[in-house]
């Protein structure tokens, strides 16, 4: 395996961990006015991704860099590509990130209430529009000579918004779990029941969008042509039943850690479908597609960056991993932060 | 309105707002570690006060600049796509290695601050303070050494079409980084503690919680003490380096047009850039910018004139900027002095008290200036002297895309702006809990 391919699966890999850790934020996000009945339901809500919230949004910041270093021309077709896509997704995180720290700062109920709906809004939008970013690159994209000939309007597409709706409620499920780890009563179990439910809604919105991914895009070539990779996907499929099979048992971490796995299948089984493409062209794909291996930064670079990622993602997944640990119990209602 | 300007009209507000927010973090990190390790070694619950109250107010400017943060590295991406092809060896590495490196341990660690005050003991808890103070450092080291690279590139070739990497001892021990790296974090710790001091100072002139304050004012004037002379002595040399390495920025900083030994600094002065002369020039003092540039009040210091109109940077705005940045500091020294002199009674000098209140602003308006003057400075480059910033501009980009761009994000980030500042007040003139009401659950204390 050379330097440049196992720069291309950390890519993937650093994408994957971002849906992994910042997808139930997403999810607590968006399930917020379903499932918070009452102002301490909503303040558990918030308090049970408050600690681990800015780390996680990091992973994002790190892939998107680690795109910059690692793979320079990618980075730059991909980030003009989706201009407007990325416009929106800017705004949708700015609200986010903000109405979540801001919302206790003052007591007035309805600058709460605005930045109740402020966070519904953001988590909502970065989710569907991580989704059709991602449903783009596997679909692909109108590219010329690195340059995108459509506007934001080629890129919601069906199988772009399907791609939306469908990471949207892959994240809701990741959230539903993770808020019915951490909190107790009555939002317990109505986070249990919301689970049950999206989970239905997710086995459906699975098997079209692997129906769809068929039609709309070419990521199966790779699966046929090496029937091993089969793998992938069919891992995919089974987590995905694990997380029903554990929270009918009530083994939650279980049944998160299932639904981690399953975003990190999912995610592989677009990474290794795209391979060798990075940003696929749907005008003569031999010449404009970008393709990893030319679109890479030089082998010092890729060298020095991989040094950088050997010695501190470890430490990050460490330091992270006490957090974590130090922030999985219930959420004291009688102690809220936020 | 093309999109070119479009684009540098986006990327000169976007970094002027967050960098509003990004000093008082690196800041106040310090100066709440310092607190909090006080706490720890005394068990005075008066310093675990002051770290919370003067931690609200870190947490709102940290939450405003990790979001506006995020905008800048997108940016480049979206509407500098030649400029992140060309330079993303090495400049892209740099940002990558500061988000895996420190903003990573940062992050992660204001959280486990915020809701761990229950769950850490206090020395535990003090050093997740320091932690975040040493990881914003690190984060502003590979941030402004990837600014210093495309001021004083460094370490690389020029293969396959663009910059590469050849050595990378050469781009970290870049000279123009490690003074730049000096100056900015002298200038945020700087900036901070008049930060602290203008709020005590709004305390102690109503004498409210007038011991809280008065430790508060203590621990940010020495700060301010330390880290201004700092920031003037590394000004000093960051402006020598820019004389050997970026003569055209010197000559604007001065509307300097004639080369000419025994180089003036002029009192007043507004340029003719048509006519390649000074429209205004009044009170001329001869040999000073020689001096200042090269400590030498002979040496020839080229003037705008013999460098060639499409390589000068605008000259005004250069100009404008260094003055008000040195007039902002030089007001920040006569400050910390009169606040010495006076330090046993503060309470009996309300016009200082005020002034220092009022001169809150000021040291942000003195760290943008600086970045107008080192950023519009280097003009017409992107990277000195290898690409130009018309030629980094994404291929392609369409008008309305940057225009919604830079539309929307100018609303929100103004909004984001308001808000911050609203929140700031508010909680800076409500001042510290008192001790009973902290540990009532509702305001703050620790996470469930």
């Amino acid at each position: 395996m050379t330097l440049a391919t196992v720069w291309f699966f950390l890519w993937g890999l650093l994408w994957a961990i971002y849906f992994m850790t910042d997808g139930f934020d997403l999810g607590v996000g968006a399930l917020l006015p379903f499932l918070a009945k009452d102002e301490t339901q909503r303040r558990t809500m918030y308090n049970a991704t408050g600690p681990l919230r800015d780390g996680n949004e990091v992973w994002l910041i790190t892939a998107g860099g680690v795109t910059f270093a690692a793979f320079p021309q990618t980075y730059a077709v991909m980030f003009s590509t989706f201009h407007e896509a990325l416009t929106l997704l800017l705004l949708a995180l700015i609200v986010r990130g903000l109405s979540f720290e801001f919302r206790g700062k003052a007591d007035s109920p309805a600058w709460r209430q605005l930045c109740d709906i402020c966070q519904f809004g953001g988590s909502v939008l970065t989710a569907i529009l991580l989704g059709v970013f991602f449903a783009n690159i596997f679909r692909g994209v109108a590219l010329v000579d690195g340059v995108h000939q459509g506007t934001i309007l080629n890129q919601l597409n069906p199988y772009g918004l399907a791609g939306g709706v469908f990471f949207l409620v892959i994240f809701l499920l990741h959230g539903a779990l993770w808020l019915a780890i951490r909190t107790e009563g009555e939002l317990h179990e109505r986070a249990v029941r919301a689970a049950g439910g999206i989970w239905i809604a997710l086995l459906i919105l699975a098997a079209a969008f692997l129906i769809l991914t068929a039609v709309a895009t070419d990521l199966y070539d790779n699966y046929l042509s090496e029937p091993l990779l089969w793998v992938v996907p069919v891992l995919a499929v089974a987590t995905l039943v694990a997380v029903k099979v554990f929270l009918g048992k009530g083994r939650l971490w279980a049944a998160w850690f299932a639904s981690a796995g399953m975003i990190l299948a999912v995610t592989f089984f677009g990474i290794i479908g795209l391979y060798p493409n990075m940003l696929p062209s749907t005008i003569e794909p031999e010449t404009n597609s970008i393709v990893f291996s030319q679109a890479t930064s030089s082998p010092m670079t890729l060298k020095v960056m991989l040094g950088v990622v050997i010695l501190f993602i470890p430490l990050v997944l460490i330091y992270q991993f006490w957090a974590y640990r130090m922030f999985s119990g219930k959420v004291d209602t009688a102690d809220l932060v936020y | 309105m093309d999109a070119l300007f479009l684009s540098r009209l986006q990327f000169a507000i976007t970094p002027f707002i967050h960098f509003l927010f990004v000093p008082v973090t690196i800041g106040l990190a310090l100066m709440i570690a310092l607190m909090e390790t006080a706490y720890a070694r005394t068990g005075n619950a008066e310093y675990q006060r002051m770290a919370k109250f003067w931690g609200k107010l870190f947490l709102i400017n940290f939450a405003a600049g990790i979001v506006t943060g995020i905008v800048l590295e997108f940016q480049f991406g979206t509407n500098w796509a030649r400029y992140s092809q060309y330079v993303g060896d090495i400049f892209g590495s740099l940002l990558a290695i500061e988000a895996t490196g420190f903003f990573f341990l940062e992050s992660t660690m204001i959280g486990v601050w915020i809701f761990g005050w229950k769950r850490l003991s206090p020395w535990a808890h003090a050093i997740v303070m320091w932690l975040v103070a040493i990881a914003s450092c690190g984060s502003a080291f590979w941030i402004l050494t990837a600014n210093a690279w495309m001021q004083n590139p460094v370490g690389y070739e020029i293969r396959n079409g663009r910059a590469e990497l050849v050595d990378l001892w050469a781009v970290v021990l870049n000279p123009t980084a490690i003074l730049s790296i000096l100056h900015t974090v002298s200038a945020s710790i700087a900036l901070s503690a008049f930060f602290v001091l203008g709020i005590s100072a709004y305390h102690l002139r109503a004498g409210r919680e007038t011991a809280f304050f008065g430790k508060s004012f203590r621990i940010a004037l020495v700060a301010g003490t330390i880290f201004t002379l700092a920031v003037v002595g590394a000004g000093d040399f960051l402006g020598a380096n820019v004389a050997e390495r970026q003569p055209a920025k010197l000559a604007a900083m001065e509307s300097h047009w004639e080369t000419s030994t025994r180089a003036p600094i002029t009192l007043v002065v507004w340029p003719d850039e048509d006519n390649e002369k000074n429209a205004i020039e009044f009170g001329r003092i001869p040999g000073v910018l020689s001096f200042l540039a090269f400590k030498d009040f002979d040496r020839e210091v080229t003037g705008l004139a013999d460098i060639p109109a499409e390589d000068r940077p605008p000259v005004a705005i250069t100009m404008v900027s260094f003055r008000m940045m040195v007039a902002i500091g030089m007001a920040m020294l006569g400050l910390l002095a009169l606040s010495w002199l006076r330090l046993r009674k503060l309470q009996q000098t309300p016009l200082l008290l005020t002034a220092l209140i009022w001169f809150i602003p000021l040291p942000f308006l003195a760290c943008n200036v600086g970045w107008i003057l080192t950023e519009v400075g280097r003009q017409p480059w992107i990277v000195y002297n290898v690409m130009r910033t018309s030629e980094g501009v994404t291929e392609g980009l369409r008008t309305y895309q940057v225009g919604f761009s830079l539309v929307s994000l100018t609303v929100l980030l103004t909004l984001v702006t308001a808000a911050t500042a609203w929140l700031i007040v508010k909680h800076a003139r409500r001042g510290p809990l008192p001790i009973e009401v902290s540990a009532e659950p509702a305001k703050s204390d620790s996470a469930g």
